[in-house]
């Protein structure tokens, strides 16, 4: 239990560190085009990792964590925003597992 | 720019908190899930909110969890919370060439503290200097939404039924992709490395050797491997814009 504390403290304390630094040490603009780009490409990379397969095994049945991505992907490329692609997902795993 | 009369403050203040209200509610249901999520992973509700109280990190939080579940190491926590959040440190350096100068330094560190995608977002699209204050507004709202979110889905996720809960668990990853199928759609780069994440990702799900580590060891290696090669192969523009995420 106690070791869960350790945990979320490291958490904090990187999370922190990783958003303070910058904001702290740099002024100028970073020059080296690789670490840009690289940091560019970091989110994306880790999000769609993330996401996929874990979301099709986050639910009771994989055919509605398959459909929550289909539907969250469409919502999202048709503009949805954050708060309405997320509850278009919930709303499809809640009325296909009414049938599954 | 006149970024410290008490009025304008105030004004600013009133400002951000009517924006942060949409995010805050957005936060509340996706820290539902986060919640269920800790409580998975071992956390106590209280653990649950001190997380989101000190880390303000959906993606973030969630891979932290998934090392606490697996018992991993603190390298292993150190590693993952460094790669889930590497973004901040590129949003961190974006606010940081707006601010005023003359702004009073403990400012910086308190707009670090609370870098999101969606605080982010809408500071950045304000012209001029970031006004601190505007900021706080919408953290007034939005941060305990998040952090008392993370902490009812920790004691209600075994309250609902199972179906709600399988519902539920899916809002953060619907939160993922509102992230990052709009830059996917607008950029063509962007949709193949996409698309490539999710086979690779499915892939060393369940080829042999590579699915028996981790879930964050795999999400550090993918993640290191293709941002690293798509650098290479498509480096960016130096004076391309930062995307501010919706």
């Amino acid at each position: 239990m106690n070791k869960n504390y350790i945990y979320i403290l490291i958490m904090a304390g990187v999370s922190f560190l990783i958003r303070a630094l910058p904001m702290t040490l740099f002024r100028k603009q970073i020059k080296s085009k690789f670490i840009q780009s690289f940091l560019y490409y970091v989110p994306y990379v880790t999000l769609s990792v993330m996401t996929f397969p874990a979301i099709v095994n986050a639910t009771q049945s994989p055919v509605s964590g398959v459909a929550a991505l289909v539907v969250g992907i469409l919502a999202a490329w048709f503009g949805a925003d954050l708060f309405k692609t997320a509850v278009a997902c919930c709303s499809v795993v809640f009325l296909l597992e009414w049938f599954l | 720019m006149k970024t410290y009369s008490i009025k304008q403050n105030k004004n600013a203040i009133v400002q951000g908190f009517r924006d942060g209200i949409p995010i805050g509610l957005g936060y509340f249901a996706v820290a539902f899930s986060l919640g269920i999520a800790a409580k998975n992973a071992g956390l106590t509700p209280f653990q649950a909110f001190l997380t989101s109280a000190l880390c303000h990190a959906s993606a973030g939080e969630y891979a932290g969890f998934t090392v606490i579940a697996a018992a991993a190491s603190f390298l292993e926590m150190t590693t993952i919370t460094l790669i889930a959040n590497a973004r901040y440190l590129l949003m961190s350096c974006a606010m940081s060439q707006r601010i005023d100068p003359q702004m009073p330094f403990f400012h910086r560190l308190i707009m670090s503290f609370f870098i999101t995608d969606e605080l982010f977002g809408i500071a950045i699209a304000r012209p001029g200097y970031l006004n601190p204050w505007y900021s706080y507004g919408a953290i007034l709202f939005a941060s305990p939404c998040w952090a008392v979110g993370t902490a009812l889905g920790a004691i209600a996720g075994n309250l609902l039924s199972l179906r709600l809960v399988s519902a539920f668990s899916v809002a953060l990853y619907g939160m993922f992709l509102a992230i990052f199928i709009p830059p996917a759609r607008k950029n063509k780069v962007i949709l193949g490395i996409v698309v490539l994440c999710f086979v690779c990702s499915g892939l060393a799900s369940v080829l042999p050797v590579i699915s028996a580590w981790s879930e964050g060891t795999r999400t550090i290696i993918l993640t290191l491997v293709i941002s690293a090669g798509a650098a290479l192969l498509f480096p960016r523009k130096t004076d391309e814009e930062v995307p501010a995420h919706e």
